[in-house]
């Protein structure tokens, strides 16, 4: 089984790398780019009987190691 | 004063710290791999040392904070044994859950290298007993992650609580404008633990212990520690 890990910084805790890309962006002459926030995506293989199983064994990951739940958030899908 | 420095893949101030401890205490102290589960028997002092651990891969801290010798360092903790976490320490303490909070990417975004002056909040702890209050040192502060940040809640509890150990500031003791190299939540350099027996900070003290490399103001945090469990000397 396949899935997808993101991990992105919390709504409100500043993202000075995604200010950064965004002023980049706007430097290129692209219009209409209001905001950018930089975050994580992980491509994980993981071998359990089924979706629900995976996903609890993927939201146990993000919130022992993937993820520093002081200021990011996660979301999983499953491929 | 026995003391026990956690070496991890990519630490890089262990002999630094090492030196400062022998220099203050008389005592050499023990170098503990990582992949250890058990201090040495009569720790009192855990050092977790500056450094890249893991390449500072995932966050900063992150996976050092998961090593086997974790569990043990929790439990010297819990017991009320001393913990100093320097620069990548400190992320590493932070990552474990053993400090509140967390160390972002600095606000400018750059690696910062530099000589920095930083305020002594208190004078009464294991760690600064050696200092004064409101005490201006000058120490160097070398880091990309050191920017401190945390939910307000947690901020005005470790406010409330006396638990910032250092805030930086120019060489007059103001907090404002430049003073703050890192974006850092109140210009927080440093924080103790519930009951003051951890200590993260991201400055290195361990670097300014001889005149030679120009200046000993970090001497004061060691010559405190090296005074840990001495008659007069059991300070917070």
């Amino acid at each position: 089984m396949k899935a997808r890990v993101t991990v992105t910084l919390k709504n409100g805790i500043l993202d000075p790398q995604g200010k950064a890309i965004e002023g980049a962006l706007r430097s290129q002459g692209l219009a209409g780019i209001d905001n950018v926030r930089q975050g994580k995506i992980f491509d994980i293989e993981i071998s359990v009987g089924d979706k629900a199983a995976a996903e609890g064994l993927l939201r146990e990951a993000c919130e022992k190691l993937l993820a520093n739940m002081v200021v990011e958030d996660y979301r999983v899908e499953i491929l | 004063m026995n003391a026990a420095v956690i070496l991890f893949p990519g630490s890089n101030r262990e002999r630094d710290a090492a030196r400062a401890l022998e220099v203050s205490t008389g005592r050499k102290p023990k170098i503990v791999w990582h992949g250890d589960h058990d201090l040495p028997s009569g720790t009192d002092l855990v050092v977790l040392p500056g450094g890249f651990s893991y390449g500072d891969y995932l966050r900063c801290g992150a996976i050092a904070a998961h090593a086997p010798i974790m569990d043990a360092i929790r439990a010297h903790a819990a017991r009320g044994g001393l913990v100093l976490g320097i620069c990548n320490g400190f992320q590493i303490l932070v990552e474990s859950g053993l400090l509140p909070g967390v160390l972002m990417r600095n606000a400018n975004l750059r690696f910062i290298c530099k000589m920095q002056h930083l305020r002594i909040e208190r004078a009464d702890t294991a760690f600064t007993s050696q200092y004064l209050q409101g005490q201006i040192v000058k120490v160097a502060i070398a880091h990309g992650e050191g920017n401190y940040v945390a939910d307000d809640e947690t901020i005005r509890r470790i406010e409330a609580e006396g638990r910032v150990a250092f805030r930086y500031c120019d060489e007059s003791g103001n907090l404002d404008g430049q003073a703050n190299p890192n974006g850092s939540i109140n210009n927080i350099a440093g924080i103790y633990s519930e009951r003051f027996n951890v200590l993260g900070l991201m400055p290195h003290p361990e670097n300014l212990i001889d005149p030679m490399m120009g200046g000993t103001d970090g001497c004061g945090l060691f010559e405190s520690l090296a005074l840990f469990n001495t008659p007069g000397h059991n300070a917070a």
